[in-house]
């Protein structure tokens, strides 16, 4: 290891790299791969992996996203041309299923793994074997002290490594003693496998995260529903009126509960200066069932605060207001009725309106325009909501008619009218002008076309729902991780190494080292509450401390007859 | 239901608001004050000093140097004596951080030319001026904190709801974090920072943001809001040290340098603020509690998404910027312990982790359409 190191000191990753390739042909294909193995799962790939990860997440939030802003991202590309296509092309549009983001990941996820492996190896023997074996030269430790203890104390030196070493074992620290019949005793101590035990555990839950997430991609689902208050959702299909599903999807994975609007509320706000009108509470009245055959079961649907059936969670996460109306054709017969779900455009709900009317006769009808629960005109002419409540409720309509080309089978969007291919009836260029309705009002339609009833307002919701299979392995994985992380960043792996001997005048020598691996800013600490166990235990009086920093100095021998490695002569060094 | 709004309760929040953006622009000065006579009393020590040593040539240039040279030794003998016994190294190129006694002894060389000391304990003398500044601090913060909790009760919910709080609260968070730590270390070279970060906020939220008192939107009526916003908030602030000490680590490691190689020393304030390698691991046992932190905000963030809009993560512009924000922070705390990449280039990941906490909380949150956009703008 030290030789690689050495090479690769000086030379950022690239000359690395490209001075290992000089050397390749020698290699050969199984070095190649041994050779690439070890680039790939060292910690500065690692490292450089993390960076790029982090680069490349960036992005996806300067970019309109296709998962979750389909319409943007093709109006986009519609309005950037060539330059749209591009971006296209580097899958900017889906930065986070891109080949190049996956590519960045799997890469970071596979050197994690050629990581975890051999540590986890590496990190189960070194739990199972002794500590490490007394280092020559104790003073050269971070932390090092020695004690003397007076001849008539009667603590051979032998007795002293055996007394320390259980209280280092009460201390929690894993003790060997070596020698101890011999002349200079010692022992060798550590504790803190948990550290690396922690950050074992979090790398590997990070990867469970990572499949907990796949799983959720492959077999989950989710899909939207509006529902007008008095609407049933039962969960098929057939009943959403969006529907994404995993990549492994069944639709016999729907279990078919439903879920009844009964009664929507919502709360304004009619207190804080500006925020006037401002939503504060949306509460939803559910009726449901977990099967066709099931108890209802009254519930409360509010935003942060979901339902769950049957497997899946069903959120609120729209809301807006549904004008019934009444249609009647040029024949005479009611062509519709029923709520109108009006989609929110402006301040106060003023949102916009959409009717199609293919069963109308002799002519199919189509309107659009606006409802408005608290109508206001301005001078100008111009009508705005001024209250989100349903103060002053006004639907104000154009209406066409002809074909509305729904009889050819291509998909329309409801909430858009093509008026290609109609013939205006009603709109304010027209003689007969826009139409305007109140609650409770009627409208007949110019040419004996039909006419429209204004009959109520109702409210909607709009709810998605949800199936995520890997959602709480994800959470117990997530956990695990943070778990893991505060063993490793907060315990400390130490080990200690005391040795005793005898001076040529009696006194029992006792010097003792301490070593951290990592960051551990309290070992100064953990030397000091040992040297005091050691010193209460032997009733040392400790108050001519005799605790040295550690220091270069006594490398010199300056003060070796006091330590038994002075005693000992000159060792050589390791 | 929410609690009713107290419009005189808002009204006095904002005037304590006020009032603790002046004690602290007061502060703020008492700490510049501090900066420049420290400097000024340390130069005239070591002119002293110098003076003192007489033939035996350039104390001062000697000692400065000694804080780069003896810390590589002593890291180096960390790590030798560490890879003595451990054949299982782990991956390749892993380094041994610079550990904190390697940063003592550092610290014990080269405390004559610095106030504060390897460990960032208070040292025996007294600055009268950073005295002044820190008791104005605290008192500024008494005000600003009871200008926090006069907006909650008016608005009757955590004081965390839209732009204007977020920033009232987080520079009082930032304050009081600064203070917290003041208790145990000597920070007070961050002082002029500190103080000035949580000015610009208060005028921010004054000038551009200010908010009255109101409800929350639903989507953020729920206890999440206080788990989630709190710890990142506190995080935020923890990262906010960090990040002014990373940014002194590097002007430091350079001073250090040009001393080293003979060259003057032109950045005589720096005098007061310890050795590069204190200020790296310091920062780095900081950025390891923030960092934690950070992954409950992650985590937590995480379960509010699934509970308000049915899916725990999204890659929604707010939720792509805390990811990018908590891998640069993994990415530093790995440059800790790869060889080659600590020190400056560690430190450099810190500044470019806080630039995209700060990134986050004021483009994002302004410019950035999102499931987040309910700032309050
Ligand atoms: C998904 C990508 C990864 C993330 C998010 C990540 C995150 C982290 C974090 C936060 C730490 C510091 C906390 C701790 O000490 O446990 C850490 C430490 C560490 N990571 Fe990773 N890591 C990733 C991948 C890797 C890979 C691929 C390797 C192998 C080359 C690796 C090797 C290490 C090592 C050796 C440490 C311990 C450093 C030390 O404290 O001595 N990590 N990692």
């Amino acid at each position: 290891m030290s030789e690689r190191v050495k090479e690769n000191k000086k030379s950022p990753a690239p000359v690395a790299a490209a001075k290992a390739e000089a050397s390749l042909p020698v290699l050969g294909p199984l070095g190649m791969l041994r050779w690439a193995w070890t680039q790939l799962t060292s910690m500065r790939t690692a490292l450089f992996l993390l960076l790029l990860l982090a680069v490349a997440a960036v992005p996806g939030s300067l970019f309109p996203q296709r998962p979750t802003n389909p319409f943007v991202v093709t109006q986009y590309i519609k309005d950037n041309g060539d330059y749209g296509k591009v971006l296209d092309k580097l899958q900017l549009f889906d930065v986070y299923s891109s080949a190049w983001f996956s590519a960045i990941y799997i890469l970071l996820f596979i050197s994690l793994i050629g990581c975890v492996v051999p540590r986890a190896i590496a990190h189960y023997k070194a739990m199972r074997s002794q500590p490490p074996r007394t280092p020559k030269r104790l003073s050269r430790l971070p932390e090092y002290g020695t004690l003397v203890v007076p001849a008539d104390a009667g603590l051979p030196a032998s007795d002293a490594i055996n007394s320390a070493a259980g209280l280092l074992r009460k201390r929690g620290y894993r003790v060997e003693v070596r020698d101890d019949g011999g002349a200079r005793p010692s022992l060798g101590a550590e504790r803190g496998f948990a550290k690396e035990v922690g950050n074992l555990v979090f790398h590997t839950s990070l990867i469970g995260v990572l499949v907990s997430v796949a799983i959720g991609g492959l077999f989950g689902y989710s899909g939207q529903r509006i529902l007008v208050e008095g609407d049933t959702f039962v969960n098929t299909l057939v009943g959403y009126d969006q529907f994404t599903p995993g990549t492994n999807f069944q639709s016999s994975q729907l279990q078919p509960y439903s879920i009844q609007l009964d009664k929507f509320d919502v709360t304004f706000d009619r207190e804080s200066r500006g925020k006037l009108g401002q939503p504060i509470d949306f509460n939803a009245q559910v009726t449901t069932k977990e099967s066709p055959d099931a108890p209802e079961k009254k519930e409360t649907l509010k935003v942060n605060d979901p339902v769950t059936l049957g497997g899946t969670s069903i959120y609120l996460t729209g809301n807006g207001y549904a004008p019934v109306v009444t249609i009647r054709d040029g024949a005479g017969n009611v062509a519709m009725q029923g709520p109108v779900v009006a989609k929110l455009q402006g301040e106060n709900y003023y949102s916009s309106v959409v009717i199609k009317v293919p069963d109308a006769r002799p002519d199919q009808l189509g309107f659009v325009g606006f409802f408005l629960p608290t109508a206001f005109v301005t001078d100008e002419g111009i009508s705005f909501s001024g209250d989100p409540g349903l103060f002053n409720p006004q639907l104000t309509l154009n209406s066409y008619y002809g074909d509305l080309g729904l009889d050819n089978g291509a998909p329309q969007n409801v909430f858009e009218l093509d008026v290609k291919g109609l013939t205006p009836l009603n709109n304010r260029k027209l003689e007969a002008g826009g139409i305007t309705l109140a609650p409770g009002s009627t409208y007949t339609l110019p040419d004996g076309k039909g006419s429209i009833s204004f009959d109520g307002v109702k409210r909607y919701v709009g709810v998605d729902i949800h199936h995520n299979p890997g959602q709480v392995s994800a959470l117990i994985f997530a956990l695990l991780a943070v778990a893991g992380l505060i063993v490793s960043l907060y315990v400390n792996r130490r080990r200690v190494w005391v040795r005793t001997g005898t001076h040529e005048d009696g006194r029992t020598m006792v010097e003792y080292g301490l070593l951290a691996r990592g960051e551990d800013h309290r070992l100064a600490a953990e030397a000091q509450a040992v040297r005091k166990l050691l010193t209460d235990e032997w009733q040392l009086d400790d108050s001519g401390s005799t605790q040295q920093t550690p220091s270069r100095l006594d490398d010199n021998g300056a003060d070796s007859v006091t330590t038994p490695t002075g005693t000992a002569g000159p060792t050589k060094d390791q | 239901m929410p609690f009713a709004i107290n419009e005189t309760m808002g009204a006095y929040s904002e005037l304590l608001m006020l009032l603790a953006a002046g004690t602290y622009t007061v502060a703020f000065i008492a700490f510049a004050w501090d900066l420049a006579k420290s400097s000024k009393a340390l130069r005239a020590i070591d002119l002293k000093a110098a003076e003192a040593a007489g033939a035996s040539a350039g104390v001062k240039v000697p000692v400065a140097a000694g804080v780069g040279a003896s810390a590589g030794a002593a890291r180096g003998s960390v790590a030798a004596a560490d890879r003595v016994d451990s054949h299982l190294a782990g991956p390749a190129g892993r380094a041994e951080r610079p550990s904190s006694s390697a940063a003592k002894q550092a610290g014990a060389m080269s405390a004559a030319g610095q106030t504060a000391d390897a460990d960032m304990r208070y040292a025996a003398e007294r600055r009268v001026p950073a005295r002044v500044a820190v008791a104005l601090t605290v008192l500024g913060v008494l005000i600003h904190g009871a200008g926090v909790v006069t907006r909650a009760l008016g608005a009757g919910r955590v004081p965390w709801g839209n732009m204007y709080e977020f920033l009232t609260t987080g520079a009082f968070v930032a304050v009081a974090v600064f203070l917290l730590v003041l208790i145990r270390r000597d920070l007070r070279f961050l002082g002029t920072f500190v103080v000035g970060l949580a000015i610009v906020m208060l005028v921010a939220a004054s000038v551009a943001y200010w908010t009255p008192v109101g409800h929350l939107v639903p989507a953020l009526q729920s206890y999440w809001l206080i788990i989630h916003v709190s710890i990142a908030v506190m995080s935020s602030a923890l990262f906010t040290l960090t990040f002014a000490m990373s940014a002194l680590q590097l002007v430091q490691s350079h001073r250090q340098k040009t001393i080293a190689a003979g060259g003057g020393d032109k950045l005589g304030f720096m005098r007061l603020v310890p050795s590069a390698l204190s200020l790296e691991n310091l920062s780095y046992r900081i950025n390891a509690i923030a960092f934690i932190g950070w992954t409950f905000t992650l985590m937590f963030g995480a379960i509010w998404a699934e509970k308000a809009w049915g899916r725990f993560w999204g890659w929604d512009t707010k939720e792509v910027w805390t990811f990018v924000i908590w891998v640069v922070y993994a990415g530093y705390l790995h440059a800790r312990a790869t060889r080659g990449w600590t020190g400056t280039r560690a430190a450099w990941l810190s500044i470019v982790g806080y630039l995209c906490v700060v990134f986050n909380f004021t483009i994002v949150n302004q410019f950035f359409n999102g499931l987040h956009s309910y700032s309050g703008l």
